[in-house]
């Protein structure tokens, strides 16, 4: 496969998370549409990290085409750890106005 | 056309149609339903990609966890339907148009590369476990220890976020 297409798709799905994040007033959902974009970029992490694995530089080290890997995995733990933080903080945002509405935050400057 | 072609394209369509259902669909709960579609898609992907590991713990980690717990709070909240926020049409279109605009920029400049860079397809062993495992554990050790004491302090974080108000504040 050519790395083109990885790319587009990747960035068509990133394309969709912006979409949903400008458009959609619903807090969850733009949670949801960070973590698609978090998706996005993670396949294109892998795509690149297999078309390493295609170079010369490969050949020579063993770990050359897994670093991309690694990487996305440490993206994958620190994303685990941002949703349960966000989540909390969004739980205690519908305790405290009863909406997940995100127009509703204005109101925390009052 | 190959085999693997097809199988890039259906995994695509399938990944792109469910994330454009997933930020359509008025309730929340099928939101979260789509989303676990467009991570088993991305999963594929890997798969397709021969990144085994990465495959396993997307699924495991995004559409396991993550998305429980996303389930979990929508229907804690009792969030359906009739309790979607209502939506300003003009700032939906602005939204379309400018995330659209990105799309098309990006596009265009990606075209203009004439340079031809395959993808290793369902081959290689940058992704297996074994290899991976020696990576993190030789050169990324480190990373990976102070990663647990950002886990540490995401748990705290999110106990004391969450935890109810002891004093009632009653104005």
């Amino acid at each position: 496969m050519d790395i083109k297409a990885y790319i587009i798709l990747s960035l068509v799905l990133f394309t969709i998370g912006i979409i949903g994040v400008l458009v959609r007033r619903n807090a969850i959902i733009i949670f949801m549409c960070v973590e698609l974009m978090l998706n996005a970029v993670n396949l294109l992490l892998v795509a690149f990290s297999k078309m390493h694995a295609l170079s010369s530089a490969a050949k020579a080290s063993a770990t050359f085409a897994s670093d991309a890997q690694i990487f996305v995995f440490f993206i994958m733990v620190v994303a685990a750890a941002e949703v349960s933080v966000g989540l909390a903080i969004i739980v205690m945002m519908y305790r405290n106005v009863h909406t997940v509405d995100v127009n509703f935050l204005n109101r925390l400057k009052n | 056309m190959s085999i693997i072609q097809i199988i890039f394209l259906l995994l695509s369509v399938m990944a792109v149609g469910s994330a454009l259902m997933m930020i359509t669909s008025k309730n929340p709960v099928n939101s979260v339903l789509w989303l676990i579609v467009v991570f088993f898609a991305i999963s594929g992907h890997y798969i397709l990609l021969n990144a085994q590991f990465l495959a396993i713990v997307n699924i495991i980690v995004y559409a396991g966890a993550i998305m429980v717990l996303f389930l979990f709070v929508v229907m804690l909240m009792n969030l359906n339907a009739e309790t979607e926020p209502v939506k300003n049409r003009r700032l939906q279109l602005i939204g379309v148009t400018s995330g659209g605009a990105l799309m098309l920029i990006i596009v265009s400049a990606i075209n203009k590369i004439d340079v031809e860079q395959l993808v290793q397809i369902n081959a290689g062993d940058s992704g297996l476990i074994k290899v991976l495992g020696m990576n993190l554990f030789k050169n990324y050790v480190l990373p990976f220890e102070i990663s647990s004491v950002l886990f540490l302090s995401a748990m705290i974080g999110a106990v004391v976020i969450g935890k109810k108000e002891e004093i009632d504040i009653k104005k």
